[in-house]
């Protein structure tokens, strides 16, 4: 689950990690007051999910309270459009007003989860403010490595030695060895998947703070903390994939015609392979789960055609110790509630296939059985081809 | 012949009394498993479906010679369930829980490392040699005895290509799925060995997907030392980067982990790639003739 820089940087605070003073605001108002308070001088960055808003207009400074809220006013509600949002943007609906700070270094620290090494590994970079990919892939030398042990944890000297490769000394390295450590808690007691300070900002001063934050959370531990939970905004996610997630379907949106619709994360992937092997794009990943149920499948049915890009729908499940009956009459029944006109093809795999595709036969409706993979995805991809020989 | 499983596995089914478990258990007793023991803590002296339960790993090791655990505990409680078999002695471990926190399994990793015990998945149908042992939630019925080692990331995904090579006229050796998680048990390259040594295995097939760099590592071990013939497959060509596909560790990450990478890597370790998964059967019975 991704978060806002706000709602990181809240939770950084209470593990000791120092960010600037600030706070958020959904008004030119609310924007104003917390300038007067922490200013005059602040920085107004827009609150999306989404990386590069400096680059779209979505971080400026404020010389005064009053330009802070005339920003604000013209950010509140600004669809902002970044190399991360997709040309469609995302919709600011609030702002982070914050002390500007003079700046002197701008560095990287970044966590995650190293999967070969089956351990967190902390990374901390000379170079921030840019890419961190752009730096692995261009100056790898430039970006220095700390493996946590998962029994020991991550001990002091490893935060020592990253705050020396950065070059740090007196003060600001003392700082910067608190803030690494803190960091790592934060990472570690939130069950993060990643956390990335970008830039990471030593002041003019010598002070050590977070300019920017983001986490990540694994989803797979996100009961444990429900106050992290909570921060979930539904805003930032698109409307299909919230429904889906209600019902405990995993749905991703895409940008083709062929609605895909499988019992199985890896089928389902390669469903979505096969129909562009065809000559297709699939419009869409939907996993309805390994042990499906008919009312799974009624759910997934309306998901599936209540996206309008949607021409033609492939339905690919492999039964197993699923009956293939249960799964028709769950298709049939989804169809004939939502009287749909979009044409379905269908194959089925495992227990009481024939009966299957007896009932889907018998339906009355417009369904087309296939025999394997390979055959569903092609007749599939006529049915886009059709439809789009029509409108013609 | 057949790698891990047999007809001396003896089966311990933690989670035995919950609906899960109780559905598998009494499948993989049909298909004929030696399900000897169940294990629910506060349960121990019951019986469920005419097997003993035990209050711990340790008691069904020691009262029925369990030699391998079948873990069906909700997630919160499955990296506790792991060591609780590690640590009880039984040589596998095959955890089909989903939805584990990655934390959960770095730390029962790290509990696994000086222990004589190999751990199959979590998030994994499981593992079966045919006609000899299930262990898992995959349709027996599928699967034949044969010659063909498969190793999965997947589970449906891995029905598929079974059907495929059935369809071709080959059996199974063993199929194991390694799991969809970020971090998981035995990998490619362990399993690989196994097969490598198994002399009932003639060729396997390896099922890969994005995210992650097992299959990368799995082809530079294939290059440096399999001699048996290796179909591969990924899944994921059209997975946008940044999104996860379903399982936890099915991501694009930092443009690493894309189908393409991954298929290129195995055909530079000699691997034959099905570029469509419909062609994997295919794709095995053309690598067998040459």
């Amino acid at each position: 689950m991704k978060i806002h820089e706000f709602q990181a940087k809240s939770i950084l605070t209470r593990y000791g990690v120092r960010i600037p003073r600030g706070g958020v605001a959904t008004t030119p108002a609310e924007a104003r007051a917390i300038a007067e308070k922490i200013g005059p001088r602040v920085v107004v960055k827009a609150q999306i999910h989404a990386g590069g808003r400096g680059k779209g207009g979505g971080v400026k400074l404020a010389a005064t309270p009053a330009e802070a809220e005339r920003l604000a006013k013209d950010m509140i509600g600004l669809t902002l459009v970044t190399h991360q949002t997709g040309p469609e943007g995302k919709v600011v609906k609030r702002v982070l007003i914050e002390e500007a700070l003079d700046i002197a270094r701008e560095l990287y620290i970044g966590i995650v989860i190293d999967r070969a090494r089956e351990a967190a590994v902390v990374m901390a970079s000379t170079e921030g403010g840019v890419e961190i990919e752009k730096v692995a892939a261009e100056t790898p030398d430039l970006i220095f490595k700390e493996y946590v042990h998962p029994g020991a944890g991550f001990a002091g000297f490893q935060s020592r030695k990253l705050a020396f490769k950065l070059g740090l000394a007196g003060e600001t390295f003392k700082q910067a060895v608190k803030f690494i450590t803190a960091l790592y808690k934060a990472f570690e007691g939130t069950d993060a998947s990643m956390a990335e300070i970008n830039p990471l900002l030593i002041t003019k001063q010598g002070d050590v703070l977070a300019l920017d934050a983001k986490m990540n959370f694994d989803d797979n531990a996100l009961l444990r903390h429900p106050d992290i939970l909570a921060m979930r905004d539904l805003d930032e996610e698109s409307p299909l994939e919230v429904e889906a997630a209600k019902y405990n379907l995993n749905y991703i949106k895409l940008d083709g015609t062929v609605g895909c619709m499988v019992n199985g994360a890896g089928l389902a992937m390669a469903t979505m392979d096969i129909v562009k092997y065809a000559g297709g794009m699939p419009a869409n990943f939907l996993d309805v789960g390994g042990g499906v149920t008919e009312e799974a499948v009624t759910n997934a049915f309306k998901i599936l055609v209540a996206d309008k890009d949607v021409k033609a729908a492939l339905i690919n499940i492999f039964g197993g110790i699923v009956r293939c009956d249960m799964i028709a009459a769950g298709v049939v029944k989804a169809a004939k509630e939502l009287g749909t006109k979009i044409p379905v093809v269908i194959r089925l795999e495992g227990t009481n296939v024939e009966l299957g595709k007896k009932i889907l036969a018998e339906s009355g409706l417009a369904f087309q059985s296939a025999d394997g993979m390979k055959d569903a995805a092609e007749k599939v991809v006529a049915l886009v081809n059709e439809r789009r020989e029509e409108r013609r | 012949m057949s790698i891990l499983v047999d007809e001396r596995t003896r089966v311990v089914v933690l989670g035995i009394t919950g609906s899960e478990g109780t559905f598998h258990a009494q499948r993989m007793l049909e298909y004929g498993t030696k399900v000897v023991a169940g294990m629910t803590p506060g349960k121990g002296g019951a019986k469920h479906l005419g097997v003993p339960v035990y209050n711990t790993v340790s008691d069904a090791v020691k009262a029925e010679g369990a030699n391998a655990a079948a873990i069906f505990v909700p997630p919160f409680a499955a990296a506790d369930a792991i060591m609780e078999s590690a640590d009880a002695g039984v040589a596998l471990v095959v955890c089909i829980t989903e939805g584990i926190p990655t934390f959960d399994m770095i730390r029962a990793k790290t509990f696994l490392r000086d222990k004589p015990v190999a751990l199959i998945g979590p998030n994994t149908p499981g593992i079966i040699s045919p006609g000899k042992c299930k262990i898992g939630i995959m349709p027996g019925h599928i699967h034949k005895p044969g010659t063909i080692g498969i190793i999965s990331r997947s589970g449906t995904l891995t029905y598929e290509a079974v059907l495929q090579v059935s369809k071709q006229g080959y059996g199974q050796s063993t199929a194991v799925g390694i799991g969809g998680d970020p971090i998981v048990g035995l990998k490619y390259i362990e399993l690989l060995k196994l097969f490598k040594d198994d002399p009932g295995t003639e060729a396997v097939i390896l099922i890969g997907e994005i995210g992650g760099t097992a299959e990368d590592e799995a082809a530079a071990y294939i290059k440096r030392e399999f001699p048996k013939p290796v179909v591969g497959f990924i899944a994921g060509q059209t997975a946008p980067p940044g999104r996860r596909m379903g399982h936890a560790g099915a991501i694009i990450a930092g443009g690493k982990g894309t189908a393409q990478e991954k298929m290129d890597a195995l055909r530079a370790g000699g691997v034959h790639v099905a570029v469509s998964p419909a062609d994997i059967g295919a794709t095995l019975k053309a690598a067998l003739k040459r």
